[in-house]
């Protein structure tokens, strides 16, 4: 087994982008390199910080470490697996400091993208030290003050981030008990934590952290059992705890990457093929000499420009001529046909082809049994996550060492992009992702941080590089296209007898069915996709739940069966029996019928450890409304208007309520514009709809009223939420359109 | 050819040399370091660019500075009065009605501009006024909720 392979084993197959070869994509830099390979087959030589640096620029107080848990368990302590597929010196998993002002600083290498992980994990340690938020200070995604991290994706932060840090507050807690014990000369079990005191009530005396770690410099290194406040004892976690940087961002303070602003800094851009796969016939860079303070440059297939405006950098851009040979590139109108036709090419799914393959039983035996028999494809459409803040990225260069600030998912992943491209160590390589304008999967890459460090290099000064619209458009990765093909069979009673899926392209994820079926089939079939494809906010989740929740319902409805019923006929999971039945309930579902030409429509599902169901209720009937999405066609496609959308979630124990709901709520919005009308269009490989006025997404007129009902299970783990609820919304609305019209959609989006 | 204008930015004149076509945004950005007001499209179609010109809600990403100058403009950073947020920024707050928030000050700059003309809006008035804002981690009904009870303490504050 190779080390890549055993990577691989961590990470789904249609997170595409960590996988690919850039020759064959977009421009970017000369050598092909895989992001895979670099990230984590070689070992890291960048340990981020010494220990005794950290204590130094921290100042006295109390450091603890925290041992990622697999780490944890090998005797050298230098495990390869330590967090998610990290690798190398990365027994540390996060590390925290109380400072002799009683301030505690968490450090931990995720990246804030609106998740609100930096205030979800400052309720872990909150919580554990019995401090109130406001003594919190957490600091993220920076590669020389944070421990490594490889990602942050699949909604890892809550079940493997945040069980560290309570166990590194816990530990703490448990010192600053140990270091007032031996001055008060007390037993231990007297002395209680509170409001950032260690307190003995017996003598009434009690001391601030910042009294206990005076003048000290102590270091502690904890490992996997530390104990930790259980759920249902939770006092901060499992609160709405408001969000940590609020003001700033209501008030224009905080710094997006794009805000960052250099002495001497001037701004770029890059010169950009006019289709995929263009190769660079001739340039001519002089023109762009005729725009004041202007620069232009070319490194093989690389040509940019620097200005000391973004005005005068497009300006020179334009004044730069080109000439491209192109190449022949597939269109969106045949690309159902060649994701299916391609998918049986040699290294489609590299080994990926029996991806949640659950295979039981004879899909033939079971649909000769079966007394109602469908089969049907299904088809999702590429999406592009169109983050409000595009790639963008400031690069300076001090001598040989190079500091970029980008908005990325994956600080230490780009970091390694870097010191590949100029082949240099990664310790003289700094990533700083202040909290990041979006990315819902989309921001795993650091194709801006790349371009803006190769011109700040040709340029000699710090550059600043701000994707345009139609850049993230057209060279970021979209959300895969796939079809799906389903076929079942079921007896007259309910019983699914026969259950046979097909997924071409789109991936993997929430494949397996929790429906059970004596008789099954399930592969994903990896395809040769015609545009850059990578992860997306739950990945296929959402393309395989809505062809199995479709499917479902045309099978409830060939039975003549409730649809609910039907689910929980073949559902034994009771974790999605219970946000099934507490969507239906407090829906109000079986209890009133629709009005005229309105339709309710179900759908359930689990992914990530997060398990949700949500209940639709549209309205077929053409309506007039009182904004046109320019570019976009009749409201919702199809005259659609989605009247509202309750939604049932648990992912185990809630960590912050009001941000959980938020979450649910935003995924279930921009899943609507997943269901209802974004599609990327294509042609001669040139994108058709690189811009909001062409690609339409969610606004206020597409919000349903919501009803969000969160189940708290505090016996459980608990789970990330940014992605999952997502997954939910597509089916329900094309099941409800279904009650509504007779007219079955089996395409995202289903104008 | 640059020339120089002067603005009026919250409340305060300032020089710069542009071309007359730059566009206000990046005129505000980047040269004026009021970096509250986003890039998100540059076509007038996500509303992050918002500032109140004159008083009125305008895209700055398709406002060239010429037609700035001379005119009262509000961007998100001149809100807060000694340090006192906005009754809009307080309730955005309160309501959690933001994700990564790159939206926000556009969205808090349309909203004032929406209470400012209508101090009551309904739901309906609010999806029209605000319908040219984008906020891809959708978080809408937040916003709308925020707007509300900004509303109803901005006129409990009037009376």
């Amino acid at each position: 087994m190779n080390e890549l392979f055993e990577f691989e084993e961590f990470i789904e197959p249609e997170r595409y982008e960590l996988f690919e070869t850039r020759a064959g994509g977009p421009v970017g830099p000369s050598e092909a390199s895989s992001i895979a390979s670099q990230s984590w087959t070689k070992r890291d030589a960048a340990d981020a910080i010494t220990r005794r640096e950290l204590m130094t620029l921290l100042g006295a107080g109390l450091l603890v470490y925290c041992l990622a848990p697999e780490a944890d368990a090998q005797e050298s302590g230098r495990g390869r697996r330590g967090g998610f597929g990290g690798q190398g010196p990365r027994d540390i998993g996060a590390w925290l400091h109380i400072g002799e002002d009683g301030k505690v600083t968490v450090f931990t290498g995720k990246a804030e993208v609106g998740q609100n992980a930096r205030t979800s994990l400052g309720q872990a340690v909150a919580e554990e030290l019995r401090v109130p938020m406001s003594a919190i200070r957490v600091v993220m995604g920076d590669t020389e003050l944070t421990p490594y991290d490889a990602g942050t994706f699949g909604s890892q932060t809550t079940p493997r981030m945040a069980p560290q840090l309570h166990r590194a507050a816990a530990a703490a807690r448990e010192t600053l008990i140990g270091l007032a014990a031996d001055d008060w000369k007390v037993d231990r079990t007297a002395l209680v934590a509170s409001d950032g005191k260690i307190v003995h009530k017996a003598s009434n005396r009690s001391a601030t952290y910042g009294q206990l770690t005076k003048g000290q410099k102590l270091t502690q290194t904890i490992g996997a059992d530390a104990p930790v406040t259980p759920a249902s004892e939770w006092k901060i976690a499992g609160k709405s705890a408001r969000k940590l940087n609020a003001e700033d961002i209501v008030t224009g303070r905080h710094h997006y990457s794009s805000d960052i602003k250099r002495p001497g800094m001037v701004y770029g851009k890059v010169i950009r093929p006019p289709s995929y796969g263009a190769k660079l016939a001739n340039a001519d860079l002089n023109p762009a000499s005729s725009i004041s303070g202007a620069a232009a440059f070319r490194d093989g297939e690389f040509i940019g420009v620097v200005a000391p405006d973004v005005h005068a950098a497009a300006k020179a851009a334009e004044a730069v001529k080109t000439q491209w040979t192109e190449v022949p590139h597939a269109s969106s109108k045949e690309l159902f046909e060649i994701l299916k036709k391609e998918s049986g090419r040699e290294g489609g799914g590299r080994g990926f082809g029996g991806g949640g393959g659950n295979n039981s039983g004879s899909i033939e035996a079971g649909l000769s049994q079966s007394d109602v028999k469908l089969r049907e494809t299904y088809t999702v459409a590429y999406i592009a996550h169109a983050p409000l803040e595009p790639r963008a990225a400031v690069a300076e260069w001090n001598g040989d060492r190079l500091t970029v600030w980008t908005g990325t998912q994956r600080p230490f992943g780009v970091r390694s992009e870097l010191a590949s491209e100029f082949k240099m160590p990664e310790e003289k390589v700094h990533v700083i992702v202040p909290d990041t304008g979006s990315g819902y999967g989309g921001k795993h890459t650091g194709e801006a941080a790349l371009e803006a460090a190769r011109l700040s290099k040709a340029a000699g000064k710090p550059v600043k590089l701000i994707w345009t619209r139609e850049e993230e458009f057209t060279w970021a990765y979209f959300r895969p296209a796939g079809v799906i093909e389903v076929a079942s069979g079921a007896a007259k009673d309910g019983k699914l007898l026969a259950w046979e899926f097909h997924n071409y392209n789109s991936g993997g994820s929430a494949i397996g069915s929790p429906y059970g079926a004596p008789n099954q089939r399930i592969q994903f079939h990896g395809s040769q996709s015609p545009l850059r494809q990578g992860s997306y906010r739950a990945l296929a989740s959402t393309a395989n739940n809505f062809a199995r929740e479709t499917h479902m319902d045309e099978l409830a409805r060939s039975l003549k069966m409730d649809p609910v019923e039907f689910r929980l006929k073949n559902l034994k999971d009771t974790r999605l029996r219970a946000v099934l039945t507490a969507a239906a309930e407090q829906f109000g579902w079986g209890k009133s019928k629709p009005a005229s030409n309105r339709g309710f429509g179900i759908a359930c599902g689990t992914e990530k450890g997060g398990y949700v169901a949500t209940c639709a209720e549209v309205e077929c009937a053409p309506v007039r409304t009182a904004y046109r999405s320019p570019g976009a066609g009749s409201r919702g496609g199809a005259g659609v208007r989605i009247v509202r959308a309750v939604t049932a979630f648990e992912c185990g124990a809630i960590v912050n309520p009001e941000h959980l709901k938020n979450q649910v709520e935003g995924a279930v919005m921009m899943g609507i514009g997943g269901a209802m009308f974004e599609a990327i269009q294509f042609e001669n490989g040139r994108i058709v709809n690189p811009r909001f006025s062409k690609y339409r997404i969610p606004r206020f007129g597409d919000a349903p009223a919501f009803d969000t009902i969160l189940l708290d299970r505090k016996d459980l783990p608990s789970a990330g939420a940014g992605e999952s609820p997502i997954i939910c919304i597509a089916p329900a609305i094309g099941n409800a359109i279904f009650d509504a019209s007779g007219v079955r959609h089996r395409s995202m989006p289903m104008v | 050819m640059k020339q120089e204008f002067t603005l009026e930015v919250n409340g305060a004149k300032r020089q710069v040399r542009a071309e007359p076509d730059k566009s206000l945004l990046f005129v505000l950005r980047d040269d004026l370091d009021n970096t509250g007001c986003k890039y998100g499209c540059g076509e007038g179609q996500c509303g992050a660019c918002t500032v109140l010109l004159a008083g009125k809600p305008v895209r700055s990403c398709i406002t060239a500075v010429s037609m700035a100058a001379g005119k009262p403009i509000l961007t998100v950073e001149g809100l807060a009065k000694n340090g006192k947020l906005h009754p809009v920024q307080e309730a955005f707050i309160d309501a959690d009605a933001m994700q990564c928030g790159y939206c926000i000050p556009g969205m808090i700059l349309s909203a004032v501009s929406l209470l400012q003309k209508n101090p009551q809006p309904t739901d309906p008035q609010i999806v029209q006024a605000m319908q040219g804002n984008v906020c891809r981690c959708g978080t809408y009904p937040r916003i709308t909720a925020a707007i509300k009870s900004a509303s109803r303490k901005m006129r409990r504050a009037a009376k």
